[in-house]
């Protein structure tokens, strides 16, 4: 952060103060109504009051260069991928099976919301963009994110196979990325990876609970996992982007991720008795922008409303 | 630290004081030092001879998605204004990642007499890469029974989960490792 916002900032408060007398909440409403800076949040209260991702990605940058093409590229991925994620499984709270549930979906989508929020700043360090930018003004064909966090939540154990998938994915991911020579995404990195760890613990016990159920809740299980598999080799293609990246130590290739994912996983599987589906791996094209036909209603619901009202605050 | 009467104290040192009067919203009896989630207070550079200097804070968000660090941040600012220093800059750090190890020891004790188990044993997110792990016993902080149960990981706030204890019949919250 500069100090050139930081004083108008102050400026502000002291004015607000002087004429309404109601310190901090007034504070918020005045600077709400009366600034517009350009990278604005939707989900700050005041410019330059909420702690946003955008500083986080400064903060942890300064003095050091931008992301660098190919690691901005990168962020975006992950940014989208968490992002997307979120928004599914923001759709649970009130209709999980119980309220312990929806709590427990709604903190995992928060964390996965907050891993998006500064990989998606980071990214946007490239050529400006805010996470807001990002997030509600790109077209499908320019998201980023891999087919298995668009497809539908299904029925509750469909959600928990994924969820089962992509946490160990993204465990395995972010704890080699804490090695990353790229000082921002090894800080992203290190804090999500703690937070995943407990995604991975969650969605491992409800696949165990569910799997060696009801025959009901078994045949669900096994349901979950055949609709969810085809998808899970996207997660650990490698391209071009993914070895350039490898080479600099920026990253890792995600074919590597697979060894320990599988061991992992399998473990979990063979105590909850179930097989690894046998399916067709499905073609998948999330990188290149290629999305399955639920990701423009997905996008549609969560961009309406800042395209409908651009720069809303609240 | 050597210790130091308040006559004596560095202006750094009652820099930190001060942030270290602000709570965190979602756990008023601890503050921000408590939770270990303050990790520096700087003065910089006077630049108007006669004005306070400005003042940098550098804190560590608890989860990714925490919403209390916007309070935290507000709050921050407003306890440096009234104590007469008109700039603040919060800066928030990623890395390195806060984990619950750097809870004080009086914020555990704080923590547990407000009613909600502190942290226990360490983070093995990264450390630790086996299948999945045998959860050791959370104390009640009412009846102090080890007789609990978990009811989820994922209770009213990112950082804690809610137990239930089989003695004493209540349910509490428990601050998750990290």
């Amino acid at each position: 952060m500069s100090t050139a916002p930081e004083t108008e900032e102050t400026k502000e408060t002291k004015e607000t103060e002087e004429t309404a007398g109601h310190g901090d909440l007034s504070v918020g409403v005045k600077a709400a109504s009366g600034s517009g800076e350009a990278t604005a949040s939707a989900t700050r209260i005041t410019p330059g009051n909420a702690l946003r991702p955008e500083d986080i990605a400064l903060a942890v940058r300064r003095g050091t260069a931008k992301p660098s093409e190919d690691v901005a590229e990168f962020a975006l991925r992950l940014g989208d991928d968490a992002l997307i994620l979120a928004q599914r499984l923001g759709h649970w709270i009130s209709r999980a099976p119980e309220l312990e549930e929806d709590i427990a979906l709604g903190n995992i989508a928060l964390d996965q919301l907050g891993h998006a929020r500064s990989f998606l700043s980071y990214a946007g360090g490239l050529d400006g963009r805010s996470e807001d930018d990002l997030a509600y003004f790109r077209r499908e064909p320019e998201f980023r994110s891999v087919e298995i966090f668009e497809i539908p939540n299904g029925d509750f154990a469909v959600t928990i196979a994924r969820q089962f998938v992509v946490s160990y994915y993204q465990y395995e991911l972010y704890r080699r990325l804490t090695g990353s020579t790229d000082a921002t995404l090894a800080g992203i990195a290190a804090k999500a990876v703690k937070e995943v760890d407990y995604h991975r613990d969650h969605s491992a016990q409800w696949v165990l609970r569910l799997a060696l159920g009801t025959d009901e809740s078994r045949e669900k299980m096994i349901h979950g996992f055949k609709v969810i598999w085809p998808y899970v080799d996207e997660l650990f293609r490698d391209d071009e982007l993914t070895a350039r990246l490898a080479g600099s130590g920026a990253a890792v290739e995600p074919s590597s991720l697979r060894a320990d994912f599988d061991r992992l996983t399998g473990a979990v599987l063979a105590e909850a008795e179930l097989e690894v589906p046998n399916v067709q791996p499905a073609p998948g094209g999330g990188r290149k922008g290629l999305h399955s036909e639920h990701l423009g209603y997905l996008l549609a619901e969560m961009q309406v409303l800042a395209r409908e009202y651009p720069g809303a605050s609240w | 630290m050597p210790e130091t009467d308040s006559a004596t104290r560095t202006p750094e040192q009652n820099a930190w004081d001060i942030a270290a009067t602000v709570c965190d919203p979602e756990i008023p009896v601890l503050t921000v030092a408590d939770l270990g989630i303050l990790r520096n207070v700087e003065l910089l550079e006077d630049n108007d001879a006669g004005t306070a200097p400005a003042v940098r804070v550098t804190i560590t968000p608890t989860y990714s998605g925490c919403p209390a660090m916007d309070a935290i941040r507000d709050d921050l600012k407003t306890a440096f204004q009234r104590e007469g220093y008109p700039s603040v800059d919060v800066e928030l750090v990623l890395s390195p990642a806060w984990t619950t190890d750097w809870m004080s020891e009086a914020g555990k004790a704080k923590l547990e007499q407000y009613g909600i188990a502190p942290p226990s044993g360490h983070s093995n997110a990264v450390r630790h890469a086996g299948p999945i792990r045998l959860s050791l016993a959370v104390k009640c902080p009412q009846c102090s029974s080890l007789n609990t149960k978990e009811l989820t990981r994922f209770g009213s706030t990112s950082c804690k989960a809610l137990y239930v204890c089989q003695d004493c019949k209540e349910p509490f919250d428990y601050f998750k490792v990290l």
